[in-house]
């Protein structure tokens, strides 16, 4: 299987789960937000995947460049810019390398770069940050990611819609982050780090 | 004579942009006011496409941007990044901090003071 494909075969799992999950990513996000989280991903995911059937993609640059593009102008909350910034930058990093572990590092700095949140500050960076870690290290399991999304739910929101609610967001899991952990269980599933 | 500066005022719901250039166009009857509100299909939140395209429909040069929350910002940040207009991100409370530059801009203060009477206002990071 070429690279491309089994990317796009993680992207297509992670719409399944976004699809299937957009209920519960809702609900999340009315704890300790505007509760909209799972349908701003649900309209994103649903034209990135209206954009990619139509495609036939030899390079990763393109693919990515096409799931940015589709999740900034459609998903219309800061997951829009976030997730959008995420796959711009490894659109532009792939043009170097097609290393998993230094694609999504790519990704991780564009988030950062755009939205300006550090670690620990309940956001969907606290799931991409020790994620990213880990599969530098080249020891990613799903248990990263599921204590990664765990540990959301102690902390106390500094960015975001949710920090509006200051000690009240504590004992919340974050939407974004657990729309991350989405994004890594299917990267797991899918073999894209198979060698 | 419309004035060299413009105005943009983007929310996360259309009737508060709205809302808030009927306020301005009170007072500033010279500027131009335009609105990036609500995403594409009049929900609420923000939209790229609309906020870039807004921005590249100005006749002026140079547009000063205010914002409400989150998203808002950062849509207008990657549509400042892919835009040859000189654009100036506001980050003032948003009815005040459009309230002063409409009336200052009217009235031909120079960018330097309005920046200045602006600093008051700023409540976002
Ligand atoms: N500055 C930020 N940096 C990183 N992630 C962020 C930031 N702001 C919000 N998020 C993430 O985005 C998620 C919320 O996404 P959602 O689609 O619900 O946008 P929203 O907050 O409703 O958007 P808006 O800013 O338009 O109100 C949060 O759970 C958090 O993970
Ligand atoms: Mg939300």
């Amino acid at each position: 299987m070429s690279t491309t494909e089994k990317w796009i075969s993680w992207i297509s799992q992670f719409t399944d789960q976004i699809i299937e999950h957009k209920a519960d990513l809702n609900q999340l996000d009315s704890a300790i937000g505007d509760g909209d989280h799972g349908s701003n991903m649900d309209r994103g995911v649903k034209a990135v995947k209206e954009k990619i059937d139509q495609g036939d993609y030899e390079e990763l640059t393109d693919l990515f460049k096409d799931i940015g593009m589709s999740l900034v102008s459609k998903v219309g909350g800061a997951s829009g810019p976030l997730y959008g910034s995420a796959f711009i930058s490894m659109a532009k990093a792939s043009k170097e390398t097609d290393d998993p572990s230094l694609l999504l590092e790519a990704g991780l700095d564009g988030i950062t770069k755009r939205g300006k949140a550090d670690p620990g500050e309940k956001t969907m960076v606290d799931v991409w940050h020790p994620v990213v870690d880990s599969l530098k290290k080249g020891t990613l399991a799903q248990s990263d990611i599921d204590e990664a999304l765990e540990s959301t739910k102690d902390m106390k929101a500094t960015k975001g819609r949710a920090s509006y609610l200051g000690d009240r967001s504590i004992g919340h899991i974050d939407p974004g982050a657990q729309s991350s952990a989405y994004l890594f269980s299917t990267l797991l599933e899918a073999g894209v780090l198979d060698d | 004579m419309t004035k060299s500066t413009g105005i943009l005022i983007v929310s996360h719901v259309k009737e508060i942009a709205e809302g808030l250039v009927q306020l301005l166009d009170q007072i500033a009857g010279d500027i131009t006011i335009k609105t990036a509100g609500g995403t594409d299909d009049g929900e609420i939140g923000t939209s790229f496409d609309l906020i870039s395209d807004t921005l590249e429909s100005f006749e002026e040069d140079s547009v000063l941007c205010f914002y409400d929350l989150g998203s808002a910002k950062m849509n207008l940040e990657m549509a400042i990044e892919t835009t040859d207009k000189e654009v100036e991100l506001m980050r003032t409370a948003l009815i005040e901090g459009a309230y002063t530059a409409a009336s200052l801009l009217q009235a031909d203060v120079q960018p330097k003071e309005l920046n200045r009477q602006l600093e008051k206002l700023i409540i976002k990071e």
